[in-house]
């Protein structure tokens, strides 16, 4: 194990993946990224594929244009494969009072440039053929949103990192930080400490734990969602549907991936729940009837780290130098993740990123100033 | 050529392939090859591959352990799933 590192990045997920292979594209040779348990065992590789611009914040809908962005192109980059596939976000609207508010939505998606439209049932069943055109009245269908694989993802930016020289501990707790005049001087781990000055708090569903270690508080708090998975079949739910509170699309491989919200307190243990899967099939199948005999393969859960607006924390803590946060995704972290990891690495390295960031700061809680996103699903 | 895992058609070759590049535990090695995610449920294939990776990285079957659990045990149709509440309050 490396004994001195430039920057520590704390979390092996995609954020962590992406911001340490970003700091050695732009010459760091001395990266280290340190992960409790393997890579993207979080909540990246539990996640539901996704990755959309059809937010309704200048905020997310900017971060999110620039992710795609990146995403299209990410596979070459990455010299290897990660799965990504522009196939859209159909979002299906069940009354008037609902497509008032997505007509709103998509105008200010179209404002920022994201070319979201809404259709009509029939152009619906054109994009995804069986779906039941009595439960919903029209559409909102952004062609530039999509998918990725998260393990693919994960394992290409490994990969390509690994080959920059960053170096990845798996297995390894941070226990603490040793910090002295107002600066991080150490982190140290279950197997060893590691002199830096400049540690990346990344660490997902830890990253509220990992902020009291050094006096910060990150007022994020872990929700647990459910996910299912089918058995696989051949693709015609391209795109990412979404109904309510329901979403659902294939994946590569052929099967259904999807969940629906269920109310749950915070900090559950990630264990699955029945009546969630009670609750999926039988708006899945209102929704697509002939799933029904579909079999299910697999359930798991995984947390959404919530803010208090549903935006990620970006930036350098205003009360400890050296200290990044990037965390509290909001069930958005996966999408996101190429322009986090781009953005925190041009903070650190040259103390401005090249999109904005600093309403996402942490101090817009103490201050009340937060930004206010209301389409988050499942 | 030997198929390990008859639900992905994973050979012998690309699991030792995929050890020797660096994935070294086994939900890792799951997540690089998607074993043990299809109809089977892993029960052909796992102990199996655990088998081989104990053995490429001298380790006992115990120490490499076996990956995550996910229920349901067997497959099963989201037809019959399908009578649990309606939700259909708004965003």
């Amino acid at each position: 194990m490396k004994r001195r590192a430039s920057v520590v990045v704390i979390g092996g997920g995609i954020s962590g993946l992406s911001i340490a292979y970003n700091l050695a594209k732009l010459g760091l040779d001395d990266v280290v990224v340190v992960e409790k348990r393997y890579l993207g065992s979080g909540s990246t590789g539990k996640c539901g594929t996704g990755i959309r611009q059809q937010f309704t914040t200048k905020e997310h809908i900017m971060l999110m244009k620039e992710s795609v962005k990146l995403w299209e192109k990410l596979s070459e980059e990455l010299g290897r494969d990660v799965g990504y596939r522009q196939t859209g976000y159909l979002w299906l609207i069940r009354d008037e009072e609902e497509l008032s508010v997505f007509k709103e939505n998509v105008n200010i998606q179209n404002k920022y440039g994201v070319p979201s439209r809404i259709i009509n049932v029939e152009e619906a069943l054109e994009i995804v053929p069986y779906l039941n055109p009595e439960v919903f009245i029209a559409a909102a269908f952004c062609h530039k949103d999509g998918k990725a694989s998260p393990f693919k993802t994960v394992n290409a930016y490994y990969e390509a990192g690994r080959r920059l020289g960053v170096e990845y501990y798996t297995y390894t707790e941070v226990r603490g930080m040793v910090v002295e005049n107002g600066r991080i001087r150490k982190v140290i781990t279950s197997r060893g400490d590691i002199e830096t000055d400049k540690v990346v708090n990344v660490a997902g569903a830890g990253a509220r734990k990992i902020g009291e270690m050094v006096g910060v508080n990150i007022p994020v708090e872990n929700y647990r969602h459910h996910i299912v998975v089918t058995e696989p079949f051949q693709e015609f739910v391209k795109p990412m549907v979404i109904r309510g509170k329901l979403y659902f699309t294939q994946t590569e491989r052929g099967g259904i991936i999807g969940g629906i919200d269920m109310p749950e307190k915070p900090d559950q243990p990630l264990r699955a729940r029945l009546d969630f899967l009670e609750v999926f099939a039988t708006n899945l199948v209102k929704v697509m009837p002939i799933l029904k005999n579909v079999n299910i393969l697999r359930q798991w859960a995984g947390y959404y780290v919530m803010t208090k607006d549903n935006h990620p924390i970006l930036g350098e803590a205003e009360k400890l130098e050296g200290f990044y946060i990037a965390a509290g995704f909001s069930g958005h972290g996966f999408m996101m993740g190429p322009i986090v990891g781009k953005l925190i690495a041009e903070l650190i390295m040259y103390g401005k990123p090249s999109v904005p960031i600093d309403a996402l700061r942490l101090e817009r809680f103490e201050r009340g100033e937060l930004i206010y996103e209301r389409a988050v699903i499942g | 050529m030997k198929i390990v895992c008859r639900c992905e058609d994973i050979t012998y070759e690309e699991i030792l392939e995929a050890i020797r590049s660096g994935y070294t535990d086994i939900e890792s090695l799951k997540r690089k090859l998607n074993f043990g995610m299809g109809p089977c449920r892993g029960r052909i294939c796992i102990p199996i591959i655990v088998k081989i990776l104990a053995r490429e990285l001298g380790k006992s079957v115990e120490e490499v352990g076996y990956p995550s659990e996910r229920p349901p045990i067997i497959p099963l149709p989201l037809g019959i799933l399908a009578n649990g509440e309606d939700r259909e309050e708004k965003s």
